[in-house]
């Protein structure tokens, strides 16, 4: 799996994100500047890597359940339940190891549930995540009881802000996860099976694959990666901020996978690909940030990308009508 | 023959698909007040003459002519404004909505900018006791049954068209009674002066309700010819392009009879799908199926390799009595299927040659027990050489592949997992002769290693060739079993027919 | 009773058994003053839902609106505040843009043949970025016409006000439902909701109708974000965050089917003062929290989708056969 050859490196996703690496260091020269200070590597390289982490990490996720032709959009609030969850057993007491598993297993149940409407109450991926999104922070501010659950739980804060080998731990909890869960989809057949559900899924059924097991563990996955990124977040700002927590990282999430190259109607898919798409984004929000630009440019920036993949990808959507409502009276159709 | 004769014409027509000549300079004459059935199987041409016909396709060469003068239509609506209106098997109109909405979307009558609903249900209720259909015009379309729906469809087309009306199947998912009722229709319109082209499967309803017929076949017109001359074998004859011989019988001797029993229904049917059916396959042993297009040979296969479960009797594997209630049930007992459509159903199009080999293989291994990059390229290698299939590489998308590559490759997905039963519908349609012949030397080579199989086709040459035995299905219903030298296109034929004595041996 | 109109009665039947608990435990909640403040506070999201509505209706989504409400809501606010233009004409700037706006989402889902929320979602990027671009502090509107406004209140008997943002929600909800059910456009939109290839071959067309919902809805999430500036006297660019989640659960639990083709505009009016009771209980209870809205609409979300899911699953005759291969 790790074995790189050159011309994998040549994909349009790593040339626009040294593309945009460049552009950053046009903009502001000390872009690369990396510099050791107290046990930790800084500069604003490292920024990208650590404030991306969240995204990449819900990406990682996000890709299976768009690899399948779905999308969760309650990751977001998945995060916030998490870190609420995290938070508020390390203030009262239990020890982290017991908050972080707690906090996972939250985070798991909310994909189980999520696979459960779409898989078995086949019910569209994006009106069953929906509910989620729209109670999760609900639920998150019930957990914080409304404020904002601050915590100084060493180990705990360990996990956002640490350094590991000088790198932010944040970054290499995402490295960790993306070698995890792509040596799980790749080394087993899951991969494959993930991508046969969202090319052709009568076809894969007639091949005696199992969609709806699959479709489960493709939103407990998604749900599993936003508990993680929620934890991250919370362990970043020492607190759980329940209205914000992941606030719109739905989105961007889905924006990084979709730059990554997976295409929103399924199919093949690239985890490491989505990680680099969070990458773009983050570099091109540091890169605003660095030049003196406001932060809000940002938004304009990204529905710009959104704009220009649609724009790249049309002909290939034009054949594929009706992702949003796959309608079996047309898909018939002989 | 005079310009005039003709409300509707199509001289010369040719329609061509890359290097696919999908309609042969193809004529075609609809006269007023006629019912003219277009014949052909899968493949045939009648789809695209419907959609050169209805604007949806342009023709490639040839014209259309209407009351003996040129017309080019460039859409359905188009075409409807020349008096052409079509009702396909689907309904298209929107379930969603009322009765009347459905008739006059699009004309609805205003008042003062607002749709006067008053108005526009009282006109579709004097629209609809035009076709002695009582039904409330508020009601909502997808209430109804698919009959009402057909019937309302046919009022709209013809409200709106009133000089040519296209049936597409319109009985395809219709009841005996609901049947009767549709053609009391058709007929009431054809007394009005109507032009109505039928298009159907079930020979019966040909005879009971058309004037003409015109029959395509590989994209050629065979003939159009009166139907008082013509008998259910002639028609089917046209239909499958054999000469009723009698000699040609198999060589095939039905010592497989003797063998090993390997499968067994018992009263095995699925409502609306096939009606209860019994069937012993043998080891070694090609059990082919013949019958039309809708005849419930495609859901026999289906049932039997739990795509659509069975609601009623028995299956035995091996002496086992076991149940097959989805796929992996058959999967597990040793069954393949390559379905009909290859497209929708078989290929999984944007993934490569290599993983839509394995796939079927690495399904039944299961989720951790995967096959590695070399193994796949080894399983993938192996197949494709021994089917020969022609890919520039293994690792390109299997959907840029020909359509008889691409049959070799889901014929050699299911090889992979050594199957002790495949279930082929329709292996050979529409693919070049060179992987034809593939494919059946194939089949004789699986039979001669002892695989048993079942073999939909309607290339009776082909069945007759390989099958061991035939089994003949119409209307739902498996209707004949032929064995030695019974297993003869006319005999065939003749079975597809009708159900005369001479048939069943 | 028609299958489309059983989730609409589950909501009024479910509001009105609501409202009766609630005065039940809270007498003070039966009051024109707790009905006037109703339709007052509830009307930038209502005026928002009815387009969502036909959004909702057509098969599709739309997620820029609350950040068009935003938007506009600053937009006026410069315009009156920075620009001294009189408030009318700052407002008709404010629909002209939004009007153009939703026509190049529109046109965007029509041509480009790709999922409206993710053209909506760079919508609602692009229109959040410009609200913020323009100015990142809030912007105070101090205007004699604003005042007019605020003023222009109808007395109830019993101490209630029904204010103008009050009345207009309502005469939104009015021409929204006369649009929706009496006009050759509202046909239309239900009919790409039902079926799109139906549609077209009967002649809908398709490009005009999907450009003309789309503006619909932005043009109505700037009626509402300019409702919102009268009701705050301010325009602040991070206004009204997440109001098309709101809009979107409103509708759906006003009785839209969220895959499209069934619907009524009135029946979002019913989400909307459900929505509004669920928050004015929280309120009038003291005890509990302001989360818990979001929990329950959540869970209201949630029984609904299954209640559609299982209506619409149970009763189609004519749609089995589809589910053969």
């Amino acid at each position: 799996m790790k074995r790189l050859h050159l011309e994998r490196l040549a994909n349009p996703q790593l040339l626009a994100l040294v593309a945009v690496l460049l552009i950053n260091w046009l903009l502001f020269p000390n872009f690369f500047r990396i510099a050791w200070q107290d046990g930790r590597l800084f500069g604003s390289m490292i920024d990208v890597i650590n404030r991306g982490a969240p995204v990449a990490i819900l990406a990682i996720g996000m890709t299976g359940v768009i690899a399948t032709k779905g999308v969760d959009l309650s990751v977001g609030a998945i995060m916030a339940v998490c870190g609420a969850v995290a938070a508020t057993m390390v203030v009262a007491g239990y020890p982290t190891p017991i908050a972080v598993i707690a906090a996972l297993a939250v985070g798991l149940a909310c994909g189980l549930w999520n696979g459960f409407l779409v898989a078995v109450l086949d019910i569209q991926p994006i009106i069953a995540t929906l509910v989620l999104m729209v109670a999760g922070r609900g639920i998150a501010q019930l957990i914080t009881e409304g404020s904002i659950v601050t915590f100084n739980d060493p180990a705990l804060v360990y996990l956002g802000t640490g350094s590991f080998f000088g790198f932010p731990m944040a970054a290499v909890i995402a490295l960790v996860l993306m070698i995890v869960v792509t040596l799980l989809v790749r080394r087993t057949a899951i991969g494959l099976f993930i991508q046969a559900i969202g090319v052709n899924r009568a076809a894969a059924s007639l091949a005696g694959i199992h969609s709806r097991m699959l479709l489960m563990l493709v939103y407990a996955l998604s749900g599993f990666c936003a508990a993680i990124a929620g934890i991250v977040v919370a362990a970043d700002i020492r607190g759980a901020d329940a209205n914000n927590s992941g606030l719109w990282l739905e989105l961007d999430a889905i924006l990084a996978v979709v730059i990554g190259g997976t295409s929103l109607l399924g199919g093949k898919f690239s985890i490491p690909l989505a990680v680099v798409g969070a990458l773009i984004i983050q570099a091109m929000n540091t890169g605003i940030l660095v030049s003196g630009f406001r932060p809000e440019f940002n938004l304009i920036v990204k529905a710009g990308m959104i704009i220009l993949i649609l724009m790249l990808q049309s002909p290939l959507l034009g054949n594929a009508i009706g992702f949003f409502k796959r309608d079996p009276k047309q898909a018939n159709s002989r | 023959m005079a310009d005039g004769e003709y409300v509707l014409e199509a001289r010369g027509v040719m329609k061509i698909f890359g290097n696919h000549v999908a309609l042969d300079t193809v004529d075609f004459g609809l006269r007023k007040g006629e019912v003219h059935a277009l014949l052909g199987e899968n493949g045939a041409g009648k789809s695209t003459l419907i959609k050169v016909l209805t604007g949806a396709y342009q023709p490639d060469g040839g014209g259309i002519y209407m009351d003996g003068a040129q017309i080019s239509l460039d859409n359905p609506l188009h075409a409807q404004s020349f008096g052409i209106g079509t009702v396909y098997q689907e309904v298209n109109l929107l379930p969603n909505r009322s009765v009347a909405e459905n008739l006059f979307l699009g004309h609805q009558p205003l008042r003062f900018g607002f749709v006067n609903f008053r108005k526009m249900e009282a006109d579709a209720r004097v629209l609809l006791a035009n076709y002695d259909l009582q039904i409330d015009p508020a009601s909502e379309l997808g209430t109804h049954s698919v009959a009402v729906q057909q019937i309302v469809a046919i009022a709209r087309a013809v409200q709106l068209s009133g000089k040519v009306l296209i049936l597409d199947e319109p009985t395809a998912s219709l009841d005996r009674n609901e049947v009767e009722r549709l053609f009391e229709v058709i007929r009431g319109l054809k007394a009005k002066g109507l032009a109505i082209i039928f298009i159907t499967h079930f020979l019966d309803q040909v005879f009971a309700i058309s004037d003409r017929v015109t029959v395509l076949r590989n994209g050629k017109l065979i003939d159009t010819r009166p139907l008082d001359d013509l008998s259910r074998t002639d028609v089917v004859r046209l239909m499958l392009g054999k000469d009723i011989a009698f000699s040609g019988a198999t060589d095939i001797e039905s010592n497989a009879a003797q063998n090993e029993v390997l499968v067994e229904f018992k009263g095995y049917g699925r409502k609306r799908g096939v009606l209860p059916f019994d069937l012993t396959i043998h080891k070694g042993e090609v059990v082919g199926v013949a019958g039309l297009l809708g005849s419930g040979r495609t859901e026999v296969a289906r049932i039997m390799f739990g795509a659509d479960p069975a609601d009623q009797g028995t299956v035995t594997v091996n002496g086992q009595l076991t149940a097959i209630r989805k796929t992996t049930d058959a999967i597990r007992h040793g069954f393949g299927f390559c379905p009909e459509d290859r497209k929708a159903e078989g290929i999984l199009g944007d993934l490569s040659v290599r993983e839509n080999i394995v796939i079927a293989l690495q399904g039944k291994l299961g989720w951790f027990k995967a096959l590695n990059r070399d193994e796949q390229f080894e399983i993938a290698g192996r197949f494709s050489e021994a089917m020969d299939i022609r890919a520039a590489s293994l690792d390109m998308p299997v959907k840029l592949l020909s359509g008889g590559n691409q049959q070799k490759v889901i014929l050699s997905r299911w090889l992979a997992t050594d199957p002790a039963f495949l279930i082929l519908d329709e292996p050979t349609r529409g693919i070049d002769v060179g992987a034809h012949a593939e494919i059946v030397r194939t089949i004789n080579r699986l039979r001669d290693e002892g695989m048993a199989m079942l073999v939909i086709s309607s290339e009776l040459d082909e069945v007759v060739a390989y099958s061991s035995r035939i089994v003949v299905m119409r209307d739902r219903e498996m209707v004949a079993e032929l064995r030695g030298k019974n297993i003869n296109p006319g005999i065939i034929v003749q079975a597809i027919a009708n159900n005369t004595d001479e048939a069943v041996a | 009773m028609k299958r489309s109109l059983r989730p609409l009665a589950a909501t009024a039947v479910i509001f009105l058994i609501a409202y009766a608990v609630s005065v039940l435990q809270f007498p003070g909640m039966l009051s024109t003053r707790v009905l006037g403040n109703f339709l007052t506070d509830n009307a930038f999201l209502g005026i928002a839902a009815v387009g969502m509505t036909f959004v909702i209706i057509s098969g599709g989504i739309d997620l820029s609106v609350g950040a068009v409400i935003g938007f506009t809501g600053v937009l006026v606010a410069v315009l009156i505040t920075w620009f001294g233009v009189h408030p009318l004409v700052a407002f008709a700037i404010a629909l002209l843009v939004a009007a153009l706006f939703g026509a190049a989402m529109g046109l965007t889902i029509h041509y480009l043949q790709v999922p409206s929320f993710i053209v909506t979602l760079a919508g609602m990027f692009l229109a959040r970025g410009g609200a913020s671009v323009i100015t990142q502090d809030s912007v105070p509107i101090n205007h004699e016409f604003y005042r007019t406004i605020s003023e222009a209140i109808i007395r109830l008997p019993g101490g209630g006000r029904l204010s103008f943002i009050g009345l207009l929600m309502v005469a939104v909800f009015l021409v929204g439902a006369l649009l929706a059910h009496r006009t050759r456009f509202g046909s239309y939109v239900y009919a790409l909701g039902g079926n799109t290839v139906s549609a077209l071959l009967m002649g809908v067309p398709v490009a005009r109708t999907t450009v003309q919902i789309y503006m619909l809805s932005s043009v109505l999430a700037a009626l509402s974000g300019i409702v919102f500036s009268l009701y705050t006297s301010a325009g602040y660019p991070l206004a009204a965050v997440g109001v098309e989640l709101d809009a979107i659960s409103a509708v759906v639990i006003g009785g839209t089917l969220l895959t499209g083709g069934y619907g009524f505009v009135l029946g979002t009016f019913v989400g909307v003062m459900l929505l509004g009771l669920v928050q004015t209980y929280i309120i009038f209870d003291g005890t509990l929290s302001s989360w818990w809205t979001k929990i329950v609409i959540g869970v209201l979300l949630f029984l609904f989708i299954v209640l559609q899911r299982i209506i619409f699953a149970a009763s189609a005759p004519g749609e089995e056969s589809s589910e053969k291969v």
